[in-house]
């Protein structure tokens, strides 16, 4: 292997944050045209190294180089310039902002003293046609999928002239379908050259793109691999340090009484355009209802409508036979509702507040965490180190703020906070995106439980595998319509997919299937 | 090794203090700097004028006095901008909440009578509280119900204010006693005066209590968790049952109160009745002291007494080296400018921001 061959390399990096050692002694190649993966529990240290690269943190010890010159990153400006892209864990693009707008943001051609927006509307289109990344140049960010927003970010990175794409996490917001576009955008971002480093916690995804694999542990590398050479169990193994089970167990579901019901629900989205449309659904005590469906066909609002957090135009949501006297979270809280929501950062913590408060934002004011007008501060941090401990979540110490554990144990804060209560109903969107795998087992786990202790779990998912290993029912949803209910157990994979796209349930579903 | 973590995150608890407050040193040196540089262009000595101005402020029993009174309101109004700051309300209406909580208790002060003095004096004290808090519920009010922005909202309620006080002052409780022409509420009675005993205005006591109360509220009572998250993720205040609306009218008004007390304890302690121009700015003055003080309400303190100081100090420096008071003005602008534009001061100094250490002044638009 000659230095020749190698875009990138990284030798010894080290790099420690107060109390923690985020990268101990990491090397790292990167061959010119490669897509390699980079694998590694929650906290492993992976996205500490690609700001490292991308120059958004010093690395305390180690050397880069960039095809084979020794280089040093003090800032991203340094890294674009040097060819690196990066698209982040959460996008960075401004909403109000067109794509072409956003595409010459921090680089923008100008014209005497304005700016030149046609030639930036001329360089989408040409790159676009040039990667086969298709998108208006003058739609607004804010109004685009998911999907669509990442590809301006990396159609930004590519304007910037990046050789090396770093892509962290990009797949965890995106639809199958997404999925699949982006790999074949991917595939040929490498026939031109382009590098990548591709992080994902998902092991199928790895074995179906990567070249190679790198697997993180604690901060370290624990070795490289190729897809031929593993399994996904094998991935599994590396990564965590033990076997982890990639299959749920769990004992049929004793249904009892209705816990949630759903009656001819009708909710808006931002635009004021129907996004739930009439739907109606129960959860009955010990079952796990799953919401399977394309993300972007009403989850979000039905699930923001039945947890309070969005109004409802018509219909009814009972809970354990009482409608809310009020919209507001807090009589859902106290009447047996957990929430795990679907976008943690904006709704699910402070990010500058320490673990500690965020694992009594909920019930703060309730002993023993408040005492008369204040806050037990003693309790607070009891029930922190309980937590911490309990919910394996690494952190340096309970006073760490939030905005600096990794994105999975972010996660695993909430799910921790939420589990802490005495839950009745169990309201879960998404909440294994962006965990490592051995935190999926555990919290995949503690749901069963849950349900097994007599709680009602409303489970949305995009991710298909964890709503056929979890769900007991599965009701799938597509444009705001519950179109089918069906038991979990007489339902294949290729059903759902079906359902999922649009296909009428009467074509799909042997009749028996159906429940009445 | 659990004593090492101890002792590494003490020192690192250490160098955040210093860190945190490197930016409102490097805006007051670099301020004071500019302002010797002014000084001399004008041909006097900038040591000479800066000694006489703190000779002026802490060179006597009398300057200390005069420091601390003037201290005093700044601090109250500091931190009525401090505390809405932590709910992300950005309150430029202290200056409104203050005069009416000074005239308040100019009316409460001059119309009872017949009450003990400690009782009198508190019954103006609380009087204006309430008055100052109650006109702080409007632009809470207004922001919950209708979204209306409490920027526009306070500095238009200002002119409200200012007019509406004015009136009250040359009409309905204008001192009619013989020879007086212009605008101002008559004295108050010497039951309501607040004392000063020494060099120690009873009003400073008042003012630090207040610090301490604001500090207690924010850290250490459930209702300032409530207005912190509010103000740091308004979503995950609601998805947490917080009742957001609620909390923003509630942390308007007691920001609002302190500017309240503010004017009631310069009108008890210094003024000694209502008059239009004595209160000039001092809750304009508020949003210097806070931004300066890092909106911390210990912070604040020091930050006032800066300020007070320059007051203070500035006719002896007139006086003894022959430069005009109104420098400074100048140098309190220049402090406002570079802890506001404290990119300036960071470039200067080399220190990166800490991530969410920066201060937002205002959100946009809908922004809740
Ligand atoms: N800015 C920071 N300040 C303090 N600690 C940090 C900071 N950023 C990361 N860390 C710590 O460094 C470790 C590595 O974090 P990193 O974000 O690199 O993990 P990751 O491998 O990307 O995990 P995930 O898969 O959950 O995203 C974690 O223990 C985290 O708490
Ligand atoms: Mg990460």
């Amino acid at each position: 292997m000659s230095e020749e061959t190698l875009a990138l390399e990284v030798r010894n990096i080290v790099k420690r944050f107060p109390g923690v050692l985020a990268n101990d002694h990491v090397n790292f190649t990167l061959r010119k045209g490669e897509v390699h993966a980079l694998l590694g529990e929650n906290g492993a240290g992976k996205t500490t190294l690609m700001n490292i690269i991308y120059g958004l943190y010093h690395p305390d010890e180690g050397e880069i180089y960039i095809n084979g010159q020794k280089v040093t990153i003090d800032s991203p400006h340094d890294a674009i310039r040097l060819g690196i892209g990066m698209v982040h864990q959460h996008f960075m693009l401004v909403p109000v902002f067109t794509v072409a707008e956003n595409l010459i943001l921090g680089a923008e051609p100008t014209k005497g003293w304005t700016l030149d927006l046609k030639a930036a509307r001329e360089a989408v289109i040409r790159l676009s046609e040039q990667y086969g990344l298709e998108v208006d140049p003058d739609a607004v960010v804010e109004d685009l999928p998911v999907g669509v927003q990442q590809r301006v970010e990396i159609l930004k990175a590519l304007y910037r002239d990046a050789k090396v794409l770093v892509l962290d996490e990009p797949t965890a917001v995106l639809t199958p379908q997404e999925v699949e576009e982006l790999f074949v955008i991917m595939r040929q971002l490498k026939e031109r050259g382009v590098s990548i480093i591709f992080i994902t916690h998902k092991l199928k995804e790895v074995l179906a793109i990567a070249d190679r694999i790198t697997v993180m542990r604690r901060g370290r590398v624990v070795g490289t691999t190729t897809p031929s050479e593993v399994t996904e169990q094998d991935l599994a193994t590396m990564m965590v340090g033990r076997e982890v089970v990639l299959q749920v167990d769990k004992a049929p579901a004793k249904p009892g009484d209705v816990v949630l019901s759903v009656q001819d629900l009708e909710v808006e989205d931002e635009r004021g355009l129907i996004a739930v449309d009439g739907v109606s659904l129960e959860v009955r005590e010990g079952e796990i209802l799953g919401v399977a469906g394309v993300q972007g066909n009403g989850q979000t609002e039905l699930v923001e409508a039945i947890t309070g957090l969005r109004e409802i135009r018509s219909g009814k949501v009972v809970l354990g036979g009482h409608e809310a006297p009020d919209r507001n979270p807090r009589y859902l809280i106290e009447h047996g509702m957990a929430h795990i929501p679907e976008d943690r950062q904006k709704h699910g913590l402070v990010l500058s507040y320490p673990i500690a408060d965020n694992l009594v934002l909920c019930t703060y004011y309730k002993p023993p965490f408040a005492k008369g007008l204040q806050r037990n501060e003693e309790a607070i941090e009891e029930n922190a180190k309980r937590l911490v401990k309990e919910y394996d979540v690494r952190t340096p110490s309970i006073f760490t703020p939030a905005r600096s554990l990794s994105g999975g144990n972010q996660q695993k804060v909430i799910v921790a906070r939420e589990f802490s209560r005495p839950v009745k109903l169990l309201v879960a969107n998404q909440p294994t995106r962006g965990l490592d795998v051995g935190s999926i087992e555990y919290i995949h786990k503690r749901i069963v439980e849950m349900r097994d202790q007599g709680a009602a779990v409303l489970l949305v998912s995009a991710e298909l595998d964890e709503i056929l290993s979890l769900a007991d029912r599965i009701a799938v949803m597509y444009r705001g319509k519950i179109v089918a209910v069906v038991d979990a157990d007489k339902v294949t994979r290729a059903q759902l997919g079906l359902l999922m796209a649009g296909s009428p349930a009467e074509d799909v579903l042997d009749k028996e299937a159906v429940p009445a | 090794m659990a004593e090492q973590q101890n002792q590494q995150s003490q020192k690192g608890a250490v160098r955040r203090f210093l860190q945190s407050i490197a930016v409102p040193l490097g805006a007051v040196a670099l301020a004071l700097l500019i302002g010797a540089i002014i000084i001399e262009l004008s041909g006097a000595s900038a040591w000479e004028a800066y000694v006489a101005l703190a000779k002026g402020a802490f060179g006597s029993a009398e300057g200390w006095r005069r420091t601390l009174e003037k201290t005093t309101p700044l601090i109250f109004s500091g931190l009525a901008v401090a505390f809405a700051f932590k709910a992300g309300l950005f309150n430029i209406g202290a200056q409104g909440q203050l005069l009416f909580g000074a005239i308040t208790a100019a009316w409460v002060g001059f119309a009872v009578h017949g009450l003990p003095p400690g009782l009198h004096a508190a019954l103006a004290l609380i009087a204006g509280t309430i008055a100052g808090g109650l006109f702080g519920a409007i632009p809470g009010a207004l922001k919950t119900y209708t979204g209306a922005h409490e920027v526009i909202t306070t500095i238009m309620l200002n002119y409200i204010a200012m007019g509406f006080t004015d009136y009250l002052a040359n009409g309905p409780l204008k001192d009619r006693s013989p020879g007086n022409i212009i605008a101002r509420t008559p004295e108050i009675l010497p039951s309501a005066k607040l004392p000063t005993w020494g060099w120690l205005p009873f009003g400073f006591i008042l003012a630090v209590l207040a610090a301490v109360f604001a500090w207690w509220v924010l850290q250490r009572t459930t209702l300032g968790f409530e207005i912190r998250t509010v103000g740091q993720n308004p979503h995950a205040a609601r998805y947490a049952g917080m009742k957001v609306a609620r909390t923003v009218i509630l942390t308007m008004v007691i920001s609002a109160a302190f500017a309240g007390i503010g004017g009631a304890v310069e009108t008890q302690g210094v003024v000694g009745r209502y008059e239009p121009g004595f209160n000039a700015n001092l809750g304009f003055d508020g949003i210097t002291v806070a931004l300066l003080g890092k909106t911390n309400p210990f912070g604040v303190i020091p930050a006032a007494m800066l300020l007070g100081a320059m007051r203070a100090g500035s006719n002896v420096m007139q006086f003894d080296a022959h430069v005009a008071q109104e420098i400074t003005d100048v140098v309190q602008a220049l402090m406002l400018f570079f802890v506001a534009a404290d990119q300036i001061v960071r470039w200067l100094l080399r220190i990166r921001a800490e991530e969410g250490e920066k201060i937002t002044l205002s959100t946009g638009w809908g922004s809740q």
